[in-house]
């Protein structure tokens, strides 16, 4: 985003050099009984003041707008569903289709995990009823026509093992496949985090810029009040940075051990 | 055994729901928030409740509040699988009365330790 290293300042200095010119001619004036010719001074250093401000307000408000606007990313072709017209154009929008790529992510890879869990297990099932049979045939307990049985079971097993294994290897490809939402999504907050840095600088710029209009004018500020504090009934989500924090637990175990000094 | 999972992440209550199918629990219900929980907890019989905290609508420490504040439903095991993680809210949890606290992300054996302590201590009173 375009904008100078010192908001304002260009603004300042211009109406202080009006300032001076301005004063000057507002004492001849006054020195000389022209009184309403003064009036007249003294209103366009007002108007001069206020220009000022609304121009960098102005100027301030056009490039957080353009930041905004520049914002677009057309993400419609990685989205299946909804309708191909729909643009992407707001950072919330690009949140959201975050959150429905990794909702559709995890959703597929927990379908198909459901869909192989029964294979593997079934196939485990009958290698352990398998398994036990061969055995006996090992120690010779079994009588020729079980043995032919046991034949025909054990060919079975090994084509129903190789299809399985085949059938699984395909899911858990998709499985991996399926982890493509990262390369979309982090692009996609990666540019949200952009915004949101070039957002900040425009407002931080306000704020200096404020601060100069401020001392031109006089204007004094009262405190602040302070932000009241955050009920934690609603909770905070996720903890970044838990690690480095001493409020803040790092993983089960230390819950447990606070939970433990708790009398649990 | 009757099981009401509340979290407001479908994804989640999936997860939560499969692992505790492999522990063999089946008959599982779900809820996106306290405001659609409590009235099931209200009708449905149920012997355990795994609820995340941070939800639209009702939170999940509300809806432990109201459980407990509930003459039919004070008894009932709760179980808080959160991604709040600082100790301010953990001791909060302990006073609402929680049975345990399992912090997000999870492994299926610390869900399935937490599940099994719970039960034995309910089944020792």
């Amino acid at each position: 985003m375009a904008l100078s290293k010192d908001p304002g300042q260009e603004t300042a200095q211009e109406f202080e050099h009006s300032l001076k010119e301005n004063a000057r001619q507002l004492v001849s004036y006054l020195e000389n009984g022209e009184f309403a010719e003064a009036v007249l001074v003294i209103h366009a250093i007002n108007q001069a003041r206020d220009r000022g401000l609304y121009h960098e307000v102005g100027k301030l408000t056009r490039a957080l707008h353009s930041a905004i606007v520049n914002f677009q990313i057309d993400t419609t072709h990685a989205l299946e569903e909804g309708n191909d017209s729909s643009k992407i154009t707001d950072a919330s929008d690009h949140l959201d289709y975050v959150v429905k790529l990794t909702d559709k992510a995890a959703n597929r890879t927990m379908d198909l995990v459901e869909s192989s869990a029964p294979i593997v297990s079934e196939l485990g099932q009958e290698a352990a009823t398998l398994r036990a049979d061969w055995e006996r045939l090992q120690r010779r307990e079994i009588a020729a026509t079980e043995f032919r049985d046991l034949y025909r079971r054990i060919g079975d097993f090994l084509a129903k093992t190789e299809q399985s294994s085949s059938a699984v290897s395909s899911q858990l490809n998709e499985i991996l496949l399926a982890q493509d939402y990262q390369d979309l999504t982090g692009q996609v907050i990666k540019r949200v985090i952009t915004l949101v840095h070039d957002v900040e600088e425009s407002l931080v710029s306000l704020v200096r810029m404020a601060g100069q209009v401020d001392r031109i004018a006089g204007i004094e500020h009262g405190e602040t009040r302070a932000t009241p504090k955050k009920t934690s009934s609603k909770g905070e989500g996720p903890q970044i940075h838990a690690d480095k924090r001493e409020d803040v637990v790092s993983g089960q175990d230390e819950v447990d051990d606070l939970l433990s000094s708790l009398g649990f | 055994m009757k099981i009401l999972i509340v979290d407001d992440f479908s994804t989640m209550r999936r997860i939560i729901k499969n692992l505790l199918r492999d522990l063999g629990f089946t008959n599982t219900a779900e809820a996106d928030d306290g405001t659609t929980a409590l009235p099931m907890l209200q009708s449905g019989n149920f012997d355990f409740l795994v609820t995340d905290w941070n939800m639209p609508g009702m939170s999940g420490i509300d809806l432990l509040r109201a459980v407990r504040a509930d003459e039919r439903l004070k008894h009932l095991p709760v179980l808080m699988v959160t991604a709040e993680a600082k100790r301010d809210q953990i001791i909060e949890a302990a006073q609402a009365g929680v049975n345990g606290y399992v912090v997000k992300p999870f492994t299926a054996q610390a869900l399935k330790e937490k599940i099994e302590k719970i039960f034995e201590r309910v089944q020792a009173k």
